[in-house]
């Protein structure tokens, strides 16, 4: 479980350009629970990303993931990071090692595990992102596709078995294929286990199908927390803020405009189907 | 942060200098530099100064700056100082061991802080008034007459540009992928030389590679454009000179002359 409460960062405090990045952030993640956050680019989402595995400090607000204060300077990063793992953007880029294994092992050895849980994690971890590990593991990663590249990286996050794994925007640049592979992988892994996801998207549609709850973010400001239903009936306000409905959420609004009968907020496009369904009988 | 690195530092404003043809403030700088190994009177320096401290008024740059740009070469100052006090012989005026003070030594080793004191802030005042495009474009004009030569001035004046213009982008680049690795437990910060070094490793390779994929990019979009040297190329800022370089080159002129002129009838 993650709580955030009051959460404010400001950049270059007390120079001419600083900017107020976070502005009284609080929510709660509980176990197993998959959240999704959205936001305008320039919203404040990296930046609370950040904070979650404590590679940034707030200026104020605390940060407690299962009842460690990771905001307190004397607690362990090590510990922290044991406990919140974060894939970044485009995290094939952070990939170094000569082979697959080798890489994905860096963050286990970091942790000072012993060698054969690390070997054992790094054989679990390639086989959970859908890789052979057999016939990987001494491949070097820079011969790996693109896609394949990013489960590698996904697979070194995972490696170090974080009770909350968070990811920005794991499907930027994929093509349709692998951004459908990326997410199943993704469900899959919340599936196993009471883990808590954190996914950062801005595919709308990706976020209404697979997560528990929405956390919308505007200028640094927390704007509305609640479930995929309650979040995407509140079109104004999201267009407003420069984001978009779920299609399927768009066309049953569009038609609702022009007449049809339909009051329920679908998410997917079977549930719109379904609605639209319903009323031409 | 490592982003709050500040390189190839232009201080942004609208003085009479800043507006300078570049071509005006390279040349205007690399003759001051020569007059500064001209003088060899400390009555030489107070020219050089005074005119320089005029650049500076005129320019409004806030003298918190120029200092900035001096901070990293204090070391080098600093050694030159003892260098010249220790070595020069003369006249004895201190003594302690195998080390001794003359009279000459002190006198050189003034000269010679005065001199590189004056050296860098007078150059340093080039790259705070001049943006970086227009120092490259000022060094391409200025390097064209070699082009008969053939010497790549154009190819030159790219590489510059492109080269300064990767700066923020690759320390963008840099505090990410250390980030990336702190979140898989990487630390930077404890441990002996040898440890410390290893741990750049992960940092390295990816930064590496993230050069090489820019520079790919870059590559195919200048290719894009049909970027081919500088056969044929037109500008959209062409620089021309206005009557106030032409103003700018007459003081100078008279600066110079002075110089000369104290170390003709002076020496």
């Amino acid at each position: 479980m993650i709580e955030v409460k009051n959460l404010t960062h400001i950049y270059s405090e007390d120079l001419p350009h600083q900017q107020k990045a976070l502005e009284d952030v609080s929510f709660t993640a509980g176990d197993g629970e998959f959240v999704g956050i959205i936001g305008h680019t320039g919203s404040g989402k990296s930046t609370l990303l950040q904070h979650l595995n404590g590679l940034l400090k707030p200026k104020t607000g605390t940060i407690i993931v299962d009842g460690l204060d990771i905001t307190d300077k004397k607690t362990s990063m090590i510990e922290v990071r044991k406990k919140v793992g974060l894939v970044f953007q485009y995290p094939e880029y952070q990939l170094f090692e000569e082979t697959v294994a080798k890489d994905v092992a860096f963050g286990p050895k970091n942790l000072g595990l012993s060698q054969e849980e690390i070997d054992e994690r790094v054989r679990q971890s390639i086989t959970a992102v859908g890789l052979d590990y057999d016939a990987i593991k001494n491949m070097s990663p820079f011969e790996l596709s693109g896609g394949q590249k990013r489960r590698v990286a996904i697979a070194g996050v995972i490696a170090m078995n974080p009770d909350v794994l968070i990811l920005d925007e794991p499907t930027a640049g994929l093509n349709p294929k692998a951004h459908q592979d990326i997410l199943n992988l993704v469900t899959g892994i919340h599936g196993q286990g009471n883990r808590t996801v954190i996914l950062v998207s801005h595919n709308m549609n990706d976020i209404a199908r697979i997560c528990d709850r929405v956390l919308v973010m505007d200028k640094g400001r927390l704007a509305m927390n609640g479930t995929p239903k309650e979040v995407f009936a509140r079109e104004e306000e999201l267009k407003s803020m420069g984001l978009a409905l779920p299609d399927a959420a768009e066309i049953t609004s569009r038609l609702r405009k022009a007449g049809m009968n339909i009051n329920e907020i679908c998410l997917t496009i079977e549930e719109a189907a379904e609605e639209i369904a319903k009323v031409r009988k | 942060m490592i982003r709050d690195i500040t390189l190839g530092q232009y201080y942004p404003g609208s003085s009479w200098i800043h507006k300078l043809d570049p071509r005006v403030k390279i040349l205007a700088t690399l003759l001051y530099i020569v007059a500064l190994f001209v003088i060899h009177k400390f009555s030489g320096f107070i020219v050089a100064f005074v005119a320089l401290e005029a650049v500076i008024i005129i320019s409004k740059v806030p003298r918190k700056f120029i200092w900035r740009g001096l901070k990293p070469v204090l070391l080098i100052i600093a050694f030159t100082l003892l260098i010249n006090m220790f070595m020069i012989k003369g006249e004895v005026l201190w003594q302690m061991g195998f080390l001794h003070i003359t009279r000459e030594g002190l006198r050189t080793a003034a000269f010679m802080g005065i001199r590189l004191v004056l050296l860098i802030i007078g150059s340093s005042m080039l790259t705070l008034t001049t943006r970086p495009i227009g120092l490259t474009d000022g060094i391409e004009a200025l390097l064209s007459p070699f082009k008969k030569l053939g010497l790549p001035a154009h190819e030159l004046a790219m590489m510059m540009t492109i080269a300064l213009r990767f700066i923020p982008t690759l320390l963008e680049e840099t505090d990410k992928i250390i980030k990336a690795q702190q979140a898989r437990g990487a630390d930077f910060e404890s441990g002996n030389i040898l440890r410390r070094a290893k741990a750049l490793v992960p940092i390295l390779v990816p930064l590496f590679i993230s050069a090489f994929r820019i520079a790919q990019d870059l590559a195919m979009a200048m290719e894009a454009r049909c970027y081919g040297g500088s056969v044929k190329r037109t500008r959209m800022n062409e620089m021309k000179m206005g009557s106030r370089d032409l103003v700018a080159a007459l003081l100078f002129m008279v600066f110079l002359a002075l110089i000369i002129l104290q170390r003709v009838f002076m020496g």
